[in-house]
């Protein structure tokens, strides 16, 4: 469990990016905080390694204190997923993916035969383990970051924007490839975004940022759709443009949804996976 | 201090024959560069060649140099013009690239633009494109200015006339003050040329501020860091 | 065209090599001296550098400084210094090792200072120290740069190291100052020739050592970032 207590961050300058943000981040859950650039979310996730110190307050993990652990020493137990993969660009997929482990002293050889089950786990052929970064398309680099964010099989895992800059095809193969691993590792996820709808889509709990890092909302995503709590959450969501009122409509080849609009959402089919009559 | 004040008339004397020498090279790279830079953006085949070849020079050492050229242009070896083409030479393999670097690097849209409400080749390049590339040459000649000035005083050891010559006789007499002497002016002359080509920069390109690119820069890379910080 | 003729055979004379005074000998000191300023300049200048570029402080200091060293005349500096410690090698060693510290330092921050920001901030977020970071990340990726530093750096102090002989240090100047108070334009030609030889094979060596040690995952676009730099740092050779 991470916790956020009254956590402000004033930068230099005297920019207030958050500002009294308190938050329970529930264990072997995924949480995404969505919000608009200027919502502090990215601040608020580099706060849980302590790659951005909070000016007041107190962030616990597991009910410690994190001002209190040596922030490198913090930062491998956590895995850390970011926007263009972060890779480095002059060591080779495998030598990336076992970055961590070989800092932590984990035999060398041993840390390649790691890195290779990783790269089956997020779905990458071992043929790739030798090409550097700059080879691979983006799409696969994502996944090296994700592989490299597992390595050292953290509870933790923070993933910043992680598919950003994929083209949506990518994303959404991405996407359910993080669903996938989520269920297999059961990691405590928290996941940064600026997208609703990679929001409901990944989160168990999702966290609407206003700016200045106030909570405009939180709760699952069904909750939030079934109850905006303020005019700004309903804006965000699209549910006042009535993008999220979906109606059934036939058509002459079945049964379809549309939106407010009359825009085609997609079908209906029931929980087994058949069209619904 | 002594030395200095009995020797007013020498010290005159040699800093005229130094900017004598001096000035002539920084201005002449300047001029030669624009047509030679210009050349070397024109045709694919003339960038590599002409770049390499004026970048090859900054590998011949000076005194070497100053022994070697009066063979090529028929000067006599303790000919000031010997110098003055030799250090036009450096000057030029700073330049060369240095100009053609700052023409290439003219807007493309703004390019079109200008031809677009009717600038003709020849007055669009004079009007438009060196204009603009204005700062980027300015950079390079200052940084000619100042190493030229400096190199001025090798000519010395083989009897050329300048400050360095304060260096040479100071040495064989043993009178530091002398040598010291020539140090500092060599700088102040350098320094005063920087400053007088900054403020000719400031009149000539009234739109850029001084210094502007580096500042930007810096304020981005700053800007960029507080994002990821 | 004849005298150029004449100063090739003089350098090619077997009865200047040999002995103290002998071509190879000189060479040899020359080699030395430019080496030996090289490493000593390596060792003040590439942690400075370092630090430098992996903090961004005393960045503006830096550039004053090297700008300042740029104007300042080299033979002056050597002669004022074998004034005050005496003719010989330690003079021209130390004012070739001033000579050579603005381009190393340059190329060693401007190497750090073109790393991808966000190498580094991924580098500090997987939990390398700060030092792990300089060394795994900074240092490799920055080499390029730092070498490009070093071979405008050696280039300087091998044109620059035949001023030596001026104050006794020895080196292939030892021709060309015999050659002036000799008149004997061949020996000068000789002296010179053998000089711009040695620039130029410093230059080869070190293009060619610029290239292997681009690190494999990086090599497109690095060629870009020397030339970028080359404008500013570079300064004639002396």
């Amino acid at each position: 469990m991470i916790e956020f207590c009254s956590v402000t961050k004033q930068f230099p300058g005297g920019t207030l990016v958050v500002e009294d943000f308190s938050l329970v981040i529930p264990s072997r859950k995924t949480t995404v905080l969505v919000g608009s650039s200027g919502s502090g979310k990215t601040t608020l996730l580099r706060m849980i390694n302590r790659m951005v110190d909070p000016t007041s307050g107190r962030i616990e993990i597991d009910g410690e204190d994190t001002a209190l652990l040596e922030p490198v020493a913090l930062r491998r137990r956590i895995g850390y997923v970011m926007q263009n993969s972060g890779l480095l660009p002059h060591l080779t997929v495998i030598n990336n993916v076992a970055t961590v482990p070989v800092l932590n002293r984990v035999p060398k050889k041993q840390a390649r035969q790691d890195a290779l089950l990783l790269l089956d786990t997020v779905g990458l052929d071992r043929s790739l383990a030798d090409r550097y970064p700059s080879q691979l398309s983006g799409g696969q680099q994502q996944r090296v970051g994700v592989a490299r964010g597992l390595a050292a099989d953290p509870n933790i895992l923070l993933m910043d924007e992680p598919f950003g800059a994929v083209d949506p095809i990518v994303r959404a193969e991405l996407q359910t490839e993080l669903l996938r691993l989520q269920t297999e590792l059961d990691k405590t996820v928290v996941f940064v975004t600026h997208d609703i709808d990679e929001a409901f889509l990944l989160g168990d709990q999702v966290v609407i940022l206003e700016k200045g890092g106030r909570i405009a909302q939180v709760g699952s995503p069904t909750e939030i759709l079934s109850a905006p709590a303020t005019d700004f959450v309903a804006t965000f969501i699209g549910a006042d443009r009535g993008k999220r009122e979906l109606s059934i409509r036939s058509s002459p080849s079945g049964d379809i949804l549309v939106d407010a609009d009359g825009r085609a959402a997609g079908v209906l089919i029931d929980s087994a996976g058949g069209p619904a009559l | 201090m002594n030395w200095l004040v009995n020797n007013g008339d020498l010290i005159g004397q040699l800093v005229v024959a130094h900017l004598l020498i001096a000035i002539p090279p920084i201005i002449l790279s300047l001029v030669i560069s624009v047509p030679i830079g210009w050349l070397a953006n024109r045709y694919a085949w003339s960038r590599g060649t002409l770049l390499t070849g004026f970048g090859l020079l900054y590998a011949i050492p000076s005194l070497p140099l100053f022994i070697i050229l009066p063979l090529i242009i028929g000067t006599g070896l303790r000919d000031s013009i010997n110098l003055v083409v030799a250090l036009t030479l450096y000057g030029l393999a700073l330049m060369v690239r240095t100009t053609a670097d700052g023409l290439a690097s003219v807007d493309p849209d703004v390019r079109q633009s200008a031809s677009g409400v009717g600038f003709s080749g020849r007055s669009q390049f004079f009007r438009v494109e060196l204009p603009l590339a204005g700062p980027v040459l300015l950079a390079g000649i200052r940084v000619v200015a100042v190493s030229t000035i400096s190199l001025t005083t090798v000519g010395a050891v083989i009897g050329i006339s300048s400050l360095g010559s304060l260096f040479t006789d100071g040495f064989q007499r043993g009178i530091g003050a002398e040598i010291l002497t020539g140090i500092v002016l060599t700088i102040i002359l350098a320094l005063g040329v920087d400053g007088l080509l900054v403020l000719l920069g400031r009149i000539l390109m009234p739109w850029v501020a001084v210094n502007s690119g580096r500042v930007s820069r810096r304020e981005r890379r700053r800007a960029r860091l507080a994002v990821v910080a | 065209m004849n005298l150029f003729v004449e100063g090739i055979l003089w350098a090619l004379d077997p009865s200047h090599y040999g002995g103290r005074n002998g071509i190879e000998t000189r060479v040899e000191q020359h080699l030395l001296i430019s080496l030996g300023v090289l490493a000593v300049a390596s060792l003040i200048a590439i942690p400075l550098g370092y630090a430098i570029g992996h903090t961004g402080r005393g960045r503006s200091l830096a550039i004053g400084v090297s700008g300042a060293i740029r104007a300042l005349p080299t033979l002056g500096l050597l002669i004022i210094i074998a004034l005050i410690v005496n003719v010989g090698l330690l003079a021209p060693f130390i004012a070739l090792v001033v000579l050579a510290i603005p381009s190393v330092l340059a190329g060693a921050y401007a190497g750090f200072e073109a790393v991808d920001r966000r190498a580094i901030d991924a580098a500090r977020a997987v939990g390398m120290t700060e030092l792990q970071i300089v060394g795994r990340v900074e240092a490799p990726l920055g080499l390029p740069l730092l070498i490009g530093g070093l071979r405008t750096a050696s280039l300087q102090v091998i044109a620059t190291a035949v001023l030596a002989d001026y104050v006794g240090g020895g080196g292939l100047g030892h021709f060309i100052f015999l050659g002036l108070k000799t008149n004997d334009y061949p020996q000068m030609l000789a002296g010179s020739i053998i000089v711009i030889v040695l620039a130029i094979a410093s230059e080869a060596v070190f293009s060619i050592v610029q290239r292997l040690v681009v690190p494999a995952g990086v090599s497109a676009g690095r060629p870009q970032d020397v030339r970028v730099r080359s404008t500013r740092s570079r300064t004639a050779p002396g």
